[in-house]
């Protein structure tokens, strides 16, 4: 390795550290409300507080349950939107690409209190 | 000349059944999107060996054939942004000599992650998944190096070529 690869090596950490610190800070807050964007076009929202399943276009099923959002269905072979880790969190999402679907958690009235404040 | 295309037609051959091999190992890292891009190493070699025209060929060819193959037409877009931007790159970093084969073969792979990154975001219309971003930072770097390591171990027994 010559020393330029290894300025290389870091220019490129930083930017991962820096692009990952400013989605941490942003992500902070929970939010209340699910966006779903269907190639480019806002599909709907729908509230994270109410347990509600969610067909989108016959292509993907969402649920959501205990303030999570979660893909269940998906027709595309690959599952990864699937196989997605249910999202709560504020800028959160899932995208399945095949279908040009997108889940999004946006910024809501809902803030959750610490328990010295309950 | 003649021995010139029998070398890109095998190196065609292989990196096609590098994309095969890695479309068998579903390595399931938890993040989706992250693979090891063995066929990169045939881009790699060829950019050493042959030169810019060939690799941007041998790129071409192998991104297409594969995606027919195993893939869809989603699969061939998201590849040639993220195949044509490394390798842009990569030969920019090979011009300037200032790099060895371990730099040059981990900027293809971060740039590979944000070519198709780019991609994405026009596909979708959509800039919230530049979440990934650090993410893909970060594996490219990895895979990248891996690839870069085992190229020059390659490059070593090649020689003759």
């Amino acid at each position: 390795m010559k020393k330029n690869d290894w300025i290389l090596v870091a220019v490129i950490l930083v930017l991962a550290g820096i692009g990952f610190l400013i989605y941490t800070n942003l992500g902070r807050q929970t939010a209340g409300i699910v966006k779903v964007t269907v190639d480019g076009e806002l599909f709907g929202t729908y509230s994270l507080e109410k347990e509600q399943k969610i067909k989108i276009n016959n292509s993907n099923q969402l649920y959501i349950k205990d303030g999570q959002a979660d893909m269940i269905e998906a027709n595309c072979p690959d599952q990864i939107c699937v196989d997605h880790k249910e999202i709560s969190k504020n800028k959160e999402t899932i995208v399945c690409l095949p279908n040009k679907v997108i889940i999004e958690i946006v910024g809501g009235e809902h803030v959750e209190m610490d328990a010295v404040a309950n | 000349m003649k021995t010139r295309v029998a070398y890109f037609g095998v190196f065609t051959a292989l990196a096609l059944i590098f994309s095969y091999v890695e479309s068998l190992i579903p390595i399931q890292l938890g993040i989706p999107g992250v693979k090891l891009g063995l066929a990169n190493l045939i881009i790699v070699i060829t950019l050493y060996k042959m030169g810019i025209k060939e690799a941007y060929i041998l790129s071409i060819v192998r991104i297409v054939l594969a995606g027919f193959m195993f893939g869809n037409l989603f699969a061939i877009l998201y590849s040639l942004a993220g195949g044509i931007l490394s390798l842009t790159i990569m030969c920019i970093l090979k011009k300037t000599e200032q790099f060895s084969i371990y730099g040059i073969s981990m900027a293809g792979g971060v740039f590979h992650n944000i070519g198709q990154l780019i991609m994405a975001a026009i596909v979708l219309e959509s800039i919230s998944i530049g979440y990934y971003f650090p993410v893909l930072l970060i594996s490219g770097l990895v895979t990248g190096f891996v690839i870069g390591v085992v190229s020059n171990e390659m490059l070593k027994r090649l020689k003759k070529l």
